[in-house]
C-alpha cells in the first residue's frame, strides 16, 4: 500500500509537545423565540399546543413558522392542535448530554401529533422532539413503543415558564407504568 | 432545474491524495491540507503553478477552534494568489467541494482546480461531541439536553421499525466496511470483526452501540480536477464527472419521517439525470455512500435508488454490496472503517470512485468491470444531500 503523510499521536504524547495552548473561548448568548415561537411559547404557558397554518397550501406547522417554508408567504392563521397524538420514534439514552453514563435511562423520540385534516403517515408532519415517559426498554427494543398513542404531561400551571419543558413529557393516554 | 446544462468544458479527474486519518495528529490544518494537496498535484503530474483556482472544505470551525477556516486553510491547500473558495453544508461538505469545483470548470473560468477537504476534530476538548450540542434549535431542543447521538439512535430506530431491519442485518454494514478498509493506506479503524462484536460493543442510546458509529478524525484529502483539454494532455483515460446534485430539506427535523432521506433522492435524481441514467441499480457500477454510521449506509442506498424502499439490508445479507457483489458499496473501507474527518472523509469517498474507475484501487479494486460510480455524503440535521457521479 502506499505510505500515506501524517503524525499519529496519543493522547498522553500531545502534552509532551512545545506549544500546547489550552484555550476556552468565551461566549455567552441571548436568544428570543422569534415571532411564531413566542406564540407557541405562550400557548404551552397555557397548557395548549399552538400551531400555524398556510391556507394556501394547506401545510399545518407544528412547532408554528411566521411564514410557510414551501410558500414563503405569512402562515396565516394560528390553530390549537389537541396535546396528543403517537409515537414516530423512540430511542433509550444510556448516556447524558456529555457523554456521562446515566443512572437511570432517559427516552426521547418524536411525537406525530394528531392533526385535524392531515392523512395518516405522511412524509411531513406537525410534531415535536420530547421526552417520552410511561414507556419501558422492552416497548422500544420489539417496537410496541412505536405508534403507540401519547398525550402530553403538563406541569402544573404554576410552574410552567413558557418553556418547551412546560411539558414534562409525552405519555401513553390511557397510563403505563412509571 | 435545468439539466441539459451547457458547459464550456467537460470535467475530468486527474488526481487525488490524502494523509492518514487518526484520532490525533501533529500536524496543524494546513500542513495536513498541503500533505493531501501534494499528492494530488503529484499524482497528476501538475505543479501548485500549473493550478488556475482552489474549492476547500471544513466542517464547523469550531472543530478546529478558528473562525475564517477557509481562509486560515487558504494557503496550505495552495490558494495563495489564486481565486478560492470554501464550502460548506456540514457532513455534505465532502461531495459539495468537488461538486463546487465541477463549476469552477464546467464555467469555463478555470481550466484546473485544487480541491481540498480538510477536518482537524481533535483539538475540541473533553471531547468533539461537545461541539455538536451547538448544532441544536437553541429555544426547543437544547432545554431537553440533547446528545447528539440521540438523532441518530430516533432515524435508525424509525427506519428498523418501518424497514423491518434488525439491528443484526444493520451491523453488517460495520463489518464490511471495516474488513473494506483493512485494504485502504489511510484507514483509522481496519479490522475483521463480526457481527457480536458490534452488538457487544458499548450501549450509547439505544439501538445505537458504539461499534455503529464512525470515529472523531483528523486528516485531508484532495483532488486535481481539470477542463477535458487539459485532461487529455495528463491521461489517455480520463475520469469524467458525468452528474452533480445537492439538495437541502428543513431544519424541523422532527417534522419528517426519518425512515427516509428524500433529500438524497432529490440530489441523486438530479445528478443521475445530468449523466443521463434512467435505473441507477442497474447502471451504476460502484458506490460510495456516506457512512457516519451503519444504517445510514442503508438509508443513503435507498435514498441514492441503489436499492428498492426498505430493501437496502435485505441486499446487503445477500452480499450485493460486498466488493466482489453486484453492486459494491463502500469498496474503501468507508467512514466506518477508513475513518470520519468530516469534509475530508466526503473526498476520500469521491476519491475512491475515481481510483475505481481509473483501475488504481489496488487491492481494493472491485471485482468486476466498472464505468460508472456514485459517491454521496449527508450534512446538518438530517438536511442535506451532496451526490457526485464520475464515468469513464
Ligand atoms: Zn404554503
Amino acid at each position: 500500500m502506499v505510505e500515506l503523510e501524517g503524525t499519529k499521536l496519543s493522547e498522553k504524547e500531545i502534552e509532551t509537545l512545545p506549544g500546547v495552548i489550552y484555550y476556552k473561548p468565551f461566549t455567552r448568548y441571548k436568544f428570543t423565540a422569534g415571532y411564531a415561537v413566542s406564540v407557541f411559547l405562550e400557548g404551552l404557558k397555557r397548557g395548549k399546543i399552538v400551531g400555524s397554518i398556510c391556507r394556501r397550501c394547506g401545510r399545518v406547522y407544528v412547532p408554528p413558522r411566521s411564514y410557510c417554508e414551501y410558500c414563503l408567504k405569512p402562515t396565516d392563521e394560528f390553530i390549537e392542535l389537541p396535546d396528543r397524538g403517537e409515537i414516530s420514534t423512540a430511542v433509550i439514552s444510556y448516556i447524558s448530554a456529555k457523554r456521562g453514563r446515566l443512572e437511570k435511562p432517559e427516552f426521547v423520540g418524536v411525537i406525530r401529533l394528531e392533526t385535524p385534516g392531515y392523512r395518516e403517515g405522511s412524509y411531513e408532519f406537525a410534531g415535536l422532539f420530547h421526552k417520552i415517559c410511561g414507556i419501558t426498554e422492552e416497548d422500544v427494543k420489539t417496537g410496541k413503543a412505536i405508534g403507540m398513542k401519547v398525550k402530553a404531561r403538563w406541569r402544573p400551571p404554576e410552574e410552567r415558564a413558557g418553556s418547551i419543558l412546560d411539558i414534562e413529557c409525552f405519555e401513553p393516554i390511557g397510563g403505563g407504568e412509571d | 432545474m435545468r439539466t441539459n446544462i451547457h458547459v464550456k468544458d467537460r470535467v475530468a479527474v486527474v488526481g487525488a491524495g490524502l494523509t492518514l486519518f487518526r484520532r490525533r495528529m501533529l500536524e496543524t490544518p494546513q500542513e495536513l491540507a498541503a500533505a493531501a494537496a501534494r499528492m494530488a498535484l503529484d499524482e497528476a503530474g501538475l505543479t501548485l503553478e500549473d493550478i488556475d483556482c482552489v474549492v476547500t472544505g471544513t466542517a464547523p470551525d469550531a472543530f478546529d477552534g478558528v473562525h475564517f477556516n477557509g481562509e486560515y486553510l487558504g494557503d496550505g491547500s495552495g490558494a495563495v494568489g489564486k481565486s478560492m473558495v470554501r464550502v460548506y453544508v456540514g457532513g455534505g461538505t465532502g461531495v459539495m467541494i468537488p461538486v463546487a469545483a465541477w463549476w469552477h470548470v464546467a464555467s469555463g473560468k478555470c481550466r484546473t482546480v485544487l480541491a481540498v477537504g480538510e477536518e482537524k476534530m481533535s483539538p475540541a476538548l473533553p471531547h468533539p461531541q461537545y461541539v455538536f450540542a451547538y448544532i441544536w434549535d437553541p429555544i426547543l431542543e437544547r432545554p431537553l439536553e440533547p446528545n447528539l447521538i440521540w438523532i441518530f439512535a430516533m432515524e435508525m430506530r424509525r427506519y428498523m421499525a418501518k424497514c423491518g431491519g434488525k439491528k443484526e442485518d444493520i451491523a453488517l454494514v460495520s463489518v464490511k466496511n471495516k474488513r473494506n478498509a483493512l485494504d485502504h493506506p489511510a484507514a483509522q479503524v481496519a479490522g475483521n470483526i463480526t457481527v457480536e462484536d458490534v452488538l457487544n460493543s458499548e450501549t450509547l442510546v439505544w439501538p445505537v452501540n458504539r461499534l455503529d458509529i464512525s470515529p472523531v478524525s483528523d486528516g485531508a484529502a484532495a483532488m486535481v480536477l481539470a477542463s477535458e483539454r487539459e485532461a487529455r494532455r495528463i491521461t489517455d483515460n480520463p475520469v469524467y464527472v458525468e452528474g452533480i446534485g445537492w439538495t437541502l430539506d428543513n431544519t424541523h427535523w422532527y417534522n419528517r419521517d426519518l425512515y427516509y432521506p428524500r433529500y438524497v433522492e432529490y440530489a441523486a435524481r438530479m445528478a443521475y439525470k445530468m449523466a443521463g441514467i434512467e435505473k441507477p441499480i442497474k447502471e451504476i457500477d460502484v458506490a460510495e455512500p456516506y457512512d457516519p454510521f451503519d444504517y445510514k449506509e442503508l438509508h443513503h442506498l435507498e435514498g441514492l435508488q441503489l436499492a428498492p424502499r426498505c430493501g437496502a439490508w435485505k441486499l446487503l445479507k445477500d452480499g450485493f454490496y460486498d466488493r466482489d457483489g453486484e453492486l459494491p458499496s463502500s469498496p474503501s473501507g468507508g467512514l466506518l472503517g477508513v475513518g470520519n474527518p468530516i469534509a475530508a472523509a466526503g473526498v476520500m469517498k469521491t476519491i475512491e470512485i475515481y481510483w475505481q474507475l481509473a483501475g488504481k484501487a489496488g487491492a481494493r479494486q472491485v471485482k468486476k468491470e466498472v464505468y460508472r460510480g456514485v459517491a454521496q455524503a449527508w450534512g446538518d440535521l438530517m438536511q442535506v444531500g451532496t451526490v457526485i457521479v464520475l464515468g469513464r
